[in-house]
């Protein structure tokens, strides 16, 4: 494990990211304390300035300091990337592992219902129950997770079929382990790197689903600041302030492209031969 | 196409024979069938109850959720009594038990009617059909241009393993996989469309489109696409080039690439003519499978560009809660991927002979 992770370290790609996310959690937690300004307070008298010293990377239509709205809206990112993950890796990996241990009719059960969940277009799935529901942040979230679990469910099957044969697991089974302790005790632990992969790529996937919906109004409502919606005031002042498309779409771009650099390190690192970018 | 008719057919009774195994098959029937089209039938039948729970989730999703389109018509006035909202739900049949509902849809999509748009109270199915050549014109041209991007920059990768330019390349394909594809359309309409004015930022067609010739029209139309497309091809670059060098790297491993080496070819003769026909054959599910991804993006920058495709009468019946609208574009994309997956399959099969279809 030690070893792990100076390898880990050793890749530049890898530090690049995590120092990205360890600046954004630190940006997220004391936001309070490091925005000049507070995110909804308004100022009609500075509506639509140019990035300069006083505000860094310029006001909005109703005279909003991009820099605090920006800061604070890494809250919703990382909330929303991190708390679906967690229900992506819940019902991913629960239904991943049964499906592969018991095999037979529920393993055919759940791998058709994978199936059916896959052949979706996603987006439109969630464009559908969220704008059926109220579009909120906990919607938003609860929708991103319910819908994205099918890759790991495949994944970690594939992983517990290969196991389920190994010597161990028979011991296990033979010593009359119950199924629980099998599953927590023996099979998970030998799982958990394509997991930590896939989960690394899936909060990247998260944040960009959750700031294309906050983008088409249905995702974090206003006056919480969230990336995507930020974005959609530029849209409307597309041919006047480019400022107010360009920096929220790179925080976007850099926050997402570090945890999927982080994923690609660390399966480099714990099995260079498998390849899990699997389509999200 | 009456034989293939016949043979679809026969080949679908086979199947169920099969299946039961009541009915003894005579053994030259069963090599007749065996065969591809066997496979075909086998995998069209199969993907029926996909569809099936694509369209119940669907539905159910829409109807469970509170809310119903007829509030959105009556709400804003007051003159609207609870006797006529209910007349209005009967209209629509929104009165009837969830169930009967979904069989009375089912019924109808039997029929290839999707019903009426609440909307406008056009036929779904024309609105859908009507939309549906711009979605696939601008999707086939992105997944050309993607395969033709892509393919060419994983082989190079995988050629020019663990270099400076294979580590440049991972860099900008991790840069595309990342980028939210509606903020590079928005940028890219800032750019071209605003600041250097090069290109038109939304719609398909100019407002003289009508009054050009047939030259002017096809630049008109291609001027209207390089945004949508650039996008698009730019966003989903990154999974196919991946494969595409770890199925190289792998070819590359093979005994046969060191016997080739070994005869005395040089390194483009092995790669043009041993390696890369084998590293390609995966590539074709995997274009397959990235029709979903193809087609939900669609939802996104077609909105964003005003783009007169699926993905934007979806959005735009989402938000008006039209409900035969919005079921017959879920069946529509369903059916376009599952179709998308059975003819990578088939292909498949049809480019490597090792594969034995089950």
């Amino acid at each position: 494990m030690e070893n792990n992770i100076k390898k880990l370290l050793r890749n530049k790609f890898a530090v690049a990211g995590l120092l990205i996310i360890f600046l954004l959690i630190t940006a997220a937690v004391f936001a309070p304390l490091i925005s000049p300004y507070a995110p909804s307070e308004q100022n009609l008298s500075e509506r639509l300035m140019k990035p300069s010293m006083t505000h860094f990377f310029g006001t909005d239509d109703l005279g909003r300091d991009i820099f605090s709205r920006m800061i604070y809206g890494a809250r919703i990112s990382l909330t929303v990337g991190f708390i679906s993950v967690v229900i992506i890796l819940i019902i991913g990996t629960f239904l991943g592992i049964v499906s592969g241990f018991y095999g037979g009719k529920i393993d055919y059960a759940i791998m058709r219902f994978t199936d059916i969940v896959l052949c979706f277009p996603t987006f439109f799935l969630i464009l559908l129950i969220i704008a059926f529901l109220e579009p909120n942040i906990y919607n938003v979230m609860i929708v991103i997770g319910l819908t994205s679990w099918p890759g790991l469910a495949r994944l970690v099957r594939a992983e517990v079929l290969s196991l389920k044969e190994r010597e161990f697991i028979l011991v296990a089974k033979m010593m009359a382990l119950s199924n629980i302790k099998i599953f927590t005790v023996h099979i998970l632990p030998n799982i958990i790197s394509p997991i930590m992969v896939y989960s690394s790529l899936a909060i990247g996937g998260a944040i960009l689903t959750e700031s294309s919906l906050s983008f088409l109004g249905l995702g974090v409502q206003p006056p919480m600041p969230s990336w995507g919606q930020i974005l959609t005031s530029g849209k409307d002042y597309i041919y006047i302030a480019w400022w107010l498309s360009v920096f929220p779409g790179i925080a976007i771009l850099l926050t997402v492209l570090s945890f999927n650099l982080l994923g690609e390190a660390v399966r480099d690192v714990f099995d260079p031969k498998e390849n899990y970018i699997e389509k999200q | 196409m009456k034989n293939g008719c016949r043979h679809l057919f026969a080949g679908g009774v086979f199947y169920l024979f099969k299946k039961y195994k009541s009915i003894q098959i005579h053994r030259k029937l069963y090599f007749l069938y065996n065969n591809k089209m066997y496979y075909l039938i086998k995998r069209i039948i199969l993907s029926i109850p996909i569809l099936f729970g694509i369209t119940i989730i669907t539905f159910f999703v829409m109807h469970l959720t509170p809310g119903k389109p007829t509030d959105l018509m009556t709400d804003m006035n007051v003159k609207v009594t609870a006797e006529a909202k209910e007349r209005l739900q009967q209209l629509y049949g929104l009165d009837k038990p969830i169930h009967i509902q979904y069989f009375d849809w089912i019924k109808r999509f039997v029929c290839f009617d999707f019903g009426d748009s609440f909307k406008d109270s056009r036929p779904a199915r024309n609105k859908i059909f009507e939309r549906l050549p711009a979605t696939i014109l601008l999707n086939s041209l992105s997944l050309f241009f993607i395969c033709l991007i892509a393919i060419p920059l994983g082989i190079y990768s995988a050629v020019k393993k663990d270099s400076f330019i294979d580590k440049g390349i991972t860099i900008i394909l991790f840069i595309s996989f990342s980028v939210p594809s509606f903020w590079l359309a928005l940028i890219f309409m800032i750019l071209f469309g605003v600041h250097l004015g090069y290109l038109p930022i939304s719609g398909l067609y100019s407002f003289d489109f009508g009054n050009m010739s047939v030259l002017m029209k096809f630049f008109d139309l291609s001027k209207h696409l390089v945004l949508p497309v650039a996008v698009s091809v730019i966003t989903s670059l990154a999974i196919l080039s991946r494969y595409t060098r770890s199925g190289m790297l792998d070819v590359l491993k093979q005994d046969y690439i060191k016997t080739a080496y070994a005869k005395g070819l040089n390194e483009k003769q092995v790669i043009i003519r041993h390696a890369l026909k084998n590293a390609l054959l995966p590539l074709i599910t995997i274009i397959g499978l990235s029709i979903p991804g193809l087609i939900g993006g669609s939802f996104i920058f077609e909105t964003i560009f005003s783009y007169p495709g699926i993905g934007r009468l979806g959005y735009e019946a989402v938000m008006a809660r039209d409900y035969p609208v919005v079921m017959g574009i879920a069946t529509l994309t369903a059916v376009l991927t599952l179709l998308g997956n059975i003819v990578a399959d088939i292909l498949y099969t049809y480019a490597d002979p090792r594969i034995k279809y089950k």
